[in-house]
Formats: C-alpha cells, sequence, structure tokens
C-alpha cells in the first residue's frame, strides 16, 4: 500500500514539540485555574480551616456553628409579603419548615454560656418543591464588612501576637460597633427571646419583575429575660436546648418574619452597616416551632443552611457574603459528612466510631 | 466504499465539537469553582450545574448517533497497539461523559442540594440525603474529573500525532470536507481507497 504522498516518520523535532506544548500548556492553564499558583486566593479551604481551634477542628460536625438542637413547625405566611417578591412561600399559607437553634463555636461541647453569637438556621418548603434556606444570627451588624476582612479576622483572633487583634480592630474600624454589642449585649435566657437577623441583603423580584433589596429579621414574641453576668457562669452547660426543649413541649414558640427594605444608596454589599431605623419593613409571617429534636438523630443535621438555597422570587444581591458562605458551608458539609462515623449518632444503624 | 466511512458524518462532527467546548468548559469551571469564595462562585456553579446535563443529553444523543453511523476505520497500517489505545481510550471518553454529569448529579441529591438547571428548571433527586454516598459520589467526580482531563490531554496528543507526523487522514475523519480538502489534498486513506 504505497502511499507517495505520506512522508515515513519524519525525524523533525519541530511536530513533537509543539503537541508537547499544547498539551503542557492546557495543564498549566488547568493548574493556574485550579489556583495552585495562586497561593493568595481565598479559598473555602482557607476559611473552613481558619475557623478551627488550636486543637484541630471537631470531626464530623459542622465547622461553624457547631453545636445545636433541631427543631420542626412551620410558617404561617400572612400573604403581605407577595406584594415584594413573588416566591410561593409568601403567598398566605402554612408550609412545613426545619431548623436548628445553634451556637457560633466550632466546638460542640461549648458551654452554652461562652458563646457569644447565637444563631437560628431555617429551610421552609413550599408545595411547588422550592426551598428558603436562612442563616441567621443574634448580633445587630456583622463584625467584618468582607469575606477577606472575615479571614483576616480570624487568622488574628487566633494569633499568638499578643497586639495581632489590635492590629485587625485599627485597620478595621467598622468592625467596633460588632465589639460594642459583643462587649454590652446581655445574654438571654432563651432561644425563644432572640431576635435572629439575616444581616445579608437579598433581592425580592415581585410578580411586575421590580426587584428591591431586603434584609430580613426574626422577631422574638417571648419578652427577653436576660441573666445576671454574675449567673452566667452557674448555667449549665446545656441550658439553652434544655431551656428550648422544655419550653416548646409545653407549646408552640413563635418569632415574626420582618422583611426591611432598602432605600436607594443603602448599603446592600456591607453587612457591617446597618439600615436606618425607618425604613419600610413588612410583617410577612409567623415561624412557629412545635418540636424540639436532638441534633444526633434529629432531621436538620443533614441539611446545610446555605444562605443561597433560594426560591424563585429572591436572589442574592452585590453583598459578597452569600457567594463566600455558600462556598465555605459546602466545603464544611463535604468535611463532615466524610467524617460521618466520627458523629456520635445514637441511631442503631449508625456504624460505630472508630479511632 | 460508502464516502460516510471516510469521515464522521457532519452530526458527529457537529457533535464532537460543540462537546468539545461544552467538556472543556465544564472541567475548567469544576475545577476553578471550588477554589473560589467570591460572588462568581454562584454563576459558576449554576452554570458547571446546567451544562452538566447538557453534556449528558448531548452524549446520549451522540451514542445513538455513533450507534447508527459508526466511525471511519483506522487506517491499515496503524501498529495494533496503537488501535486498541484508540479504542479504549473512546470508550472511556463515552463513559466519562455519560457517567460525570450523572455522578454529579448523584452527589447533589445525596446532599440534599436544589438541582436547578438555567435558573429555573428544577430536577428531581436521583438519590437521597446520605452522608456516605455523598461523600463517594463527590471523590468519585473529582478523582474522574481529573482522569477525564488527562484522557483529553491524551486525545489532543494523539489527534494532533495522526495529524503533524503521521498524517494518515485520521484527524481529517473529524473535521468539514471542505476544509480537509484545501488543508490536506493528500488524504491517505481517500488516496488508498480511489
Amino acid at each position: 500500500m504505497p502511499d507517495p504522498h505520506t512522508p515515513p516518520a519524519r525525524s523533525s523535532l519541530a511536530p513533537l514539540v509543539l503537541i508537547l506544548a499544547v498539551i503542557l500548556g492546557a495543564a498549566a492553564v488547568f493548574a493556574y485555574t485550579a489556583g495552585w499558583f495562586s497561593p493568595q486566593r481565598l479559598t473555602p479551604d482557607k476559611i473552613v480551616g481558619a475557623l478551627a481551634p488550636p486543637t484541630g477542628p471537631a470531626l464530623g460536625y459542622r465547622r461553624n456553628h457547631a453545636k445545636g438542637i433541631c427543631f420542626t413547625g412551620v410558617f404561617e405566611s400572612n400573604g403581605a409579603g407577595a406584594e415584594l417578591s413573588r416566591a410561593h412561600v409568601f403567598m398566605r399559607g402554612q408550609y412545613p419548615v426545619v431548623g436548628r437553634f445553634n451556637l457560633g463555636t466550632p466546638n460542640p461541647d461549648a458551654p452554652d454560656a461562652t458563646v457569644r453569637v447565637r444563631g437560628l438556621g431555617l429551610q421552609i418548603t413550599t408545595p411547588d418543591g422550592q426551598e428558603w434556606r436562612t442563616a441567621m444570627i443574634d448580633p445587630p451588624i456583622f463584625p467584618v464588612a468582607t469575606p477577606e476582612h472575615f479571614y483576616a479576622l480570624l487568622t488574628a483572633s487566633k494569633s499568638k501576637d499578643p497586639n495581632a487583634m489590635k492590629t485587625f480592630v485599627a485597620a478595621h474600624p467598622e468592625f467596633a460597633a460588632f465589639g460594642a454589642w459583643a462587649s454590652s449585649a446581655p445574654f438571654n435566657a432563651s432561644y425563644a427571646e432572640e431576635r435572629f437577623n439575616s444581616l445579608n441583603s437579598f433581592i425580592f423580584i415581585d410578580a411586575a419583575g421590580t426587584e428591591r433589596a431586603v434584609r430580613w429579621s426574626l422577631l422574638p414574641t417571648v419578652q427577653p429575660m436576660p441573666i445576671p453576668h454574675d449567673e452566667l457562669a452557674k448555667q449549665a452547660p446545656d441550658f439553652l436546648e434544655q431551656e428550648i426543649t422544655e419550653r416548646v413541649a409545653k407549646g408552640p414558640v413563635s418569632w415574626n418574619l420582618h422583611v426591611t427594605v432598602a432605600n436607594p444608596g443603602d448599603p446592600t454589599n456591607d453587612p457591617t452597616r446597618a439600615w436606618p431605623e425607618d425604613r419600610r419593613t413588612v410583617e410577612v409571617g409567623t415561624l412557629v416551632v412545635q418540636r424540639i429534636e436532638p441534633e444526633r438523630d434529629g432531621p436538620c443535621r443533614e441539611i446545610n443552611f446555605d444562605p443561597t438555597v433560594l426560591p424563585s422570587g429572591i436572589h442574592t444581591s452585590d453583598d459578597p457574603f452569600p457567594a463566600a458562605r455558600s462556598s465555605a458551608y459546602r466545603r464544611s458539609y463535604d468535611l463532615r459528612t466524610a467524617e460521618a462515623r466520627y458523629y456520635p449518632r445514637t441511631a442503631p444503624s449508625a456504624p460505630s466510631a472508630k479511632p | 466504499m460508502n464516502v460516510y466511512q471516510q469521515r464522521f458524518t457532519p452530526l458527529q462532527q457537529l457533535l464532537h465539537w460543540v462537546m468539545a467546548a461544552c467538556v472543556l468548559a465544564m472541567l475548567f469551571i469544576g475545577v476553578g469553582m471550588v477554589s473560589s469564595t467570591e460572588p462568581k462562585y454562584l454563576r459558576l456553579i449554576s452554570i458547571h450545574v446546567s451544562l452538566g446535563i447538557t453534556v449528558l443529553v448531548l452524549a446520549l444523543i451522540r451514542l445513538a448517533v455513533r450507534l447508527r453511523y459508526g466511525a471511519p476505520p483506522l487506517p491499515a497500517d496503524m501498529p495494533a497497539g496503537m488501535k486498541t489505545a484508540a479504542r479504549v481510550s473512546h470508550y472511556l471518553l463515552y463513559i466519562f461523559m455519560i457517567s460525570m454529569p450523572l455522578v454529579g448529579w448523584a452527589m447533589l441529591s445525596t446532599a440534599d442540594y436544589p438541582i436547578v438547571l438555567f435558573g429555573s428548571v428544577r430536577l428531581p433527586a436521583i438519590l437521597s440525603q446520605s452522608d456516605g454516598l455523598h461523600t463517594f459520589f463527590l471523590r468519585l467526580h473529582i478523582t474522574v474529573a481529573f482522569l477525564f482531563f488527562a484522557l483529553i490531554l491524551l486525545h489532543v496528543g494523539a489527534a494532533l500525532m495522526h495529524a503533524l507526523i503521521r498524517r494518515d487522514g485520521v484527524f481529517q475523519t473529524m473535521v468539514p470536507a471542505g476544509r480537509a480538502a484545501r488543508s490536506h489534498a493528500s488524504d491517505g486513506r481517500r488516496v488508498e481507497r480511489a
């Protein structure tokens, strides 16, 4: 089968070099995209790693807000939110919820009274199959303005350099408002007494397609009963979990969901800056907590309360946090599910913990 | 000899090049997004999921088209080992194209994440939440992604070797006839079978 047009294998190296260059070049671009040449990139691994206490993370647990207790109940929508967002959840009706009261600590065994920030994770499911997940906390503003500053704060707070926090606070004056709240706000006696805030801004889209920047809060319906400072240390390690379990066993506990609409020009990309008090606020419904279950075998353990899981009618804004939270929460979820054998489940089917 | 056996059919060529772009985009977006905490992270994930299901649909169509039309035979003078490598690598490419989206879908399902395409279409979960299965599918997705990319590099290297060194017409089977005729008047096999 002679083929006069096909030259025999040529000795020229040029085509080989070209092929090799194409392959190595593509591999290098791939590695660059993966961030292997960008050690300064703020990755979810960095954030999750910086959250770990000096002794290392609690295996099998969320990497932050590691201590928590599950609840189930309903969201009773009063229909008033339908004017702001076309999401089904704002149509008048009752929608099932799964949630989690939690403490802002990477340590699942932290005594309740030692943790400053308290949180509430919530998942509301509507009949159209959509979900709204949100994770809120009780401070009125966030300590830092960007995910990069959050990482710097975590790094400074863990630093062995005694001046690290001073340096951080000096470089980030916006931290002062959170610092003032943290040092002066009372510790309430119950999760039921807490106000939980989205802090991050999101966009609501109404039926006509109009977009509005909003933040939301769950307002307690129970009068706050601050614990006197000198009695804090006397509280049982799990007093908040015991209290809410006993309270809900006697009857449902509720919060009212308030949606605050930004005025043009209000800061939506900076959760350290509260919006003025006079902003339009709509009460859109009531969260009714009907049942408390320990996290171990409860329905909230398996949920990643990723704040970017939103129904059609809500989307993220120019606030940089929800994307960073989503990325870091996902990493935390991947880690803890891979470590599931370390988590002390009590279900008989659970595999025994290995050393 | 049927002319379609000299080249892949135009439909096969179209599917090949469209999917080449999609799969490369998938791999680059995937490896980039998992190391990002920037606002673009959400957009990248959403594109990755939508494009992944698109690749699955295209790959199934392509498999059907391949079974219907077949492929041009490899040159008779290609060493047996090289032919085997070509066949195995093409089987693997099909397996990866079809399994990667399914593994991703299973990975999201077992983590109880909603699966939303193009911002509005919701796919059902194909499995229920499971820590163990999520971990298994996540690791499989990552491992196969790197194997897939390595295989694509090999595939590109082999294609360029056929085009630049062996010049045996194999590369031309995947480019439209007009262009190949212009750039490569000396298509080995066409001469052989004329």
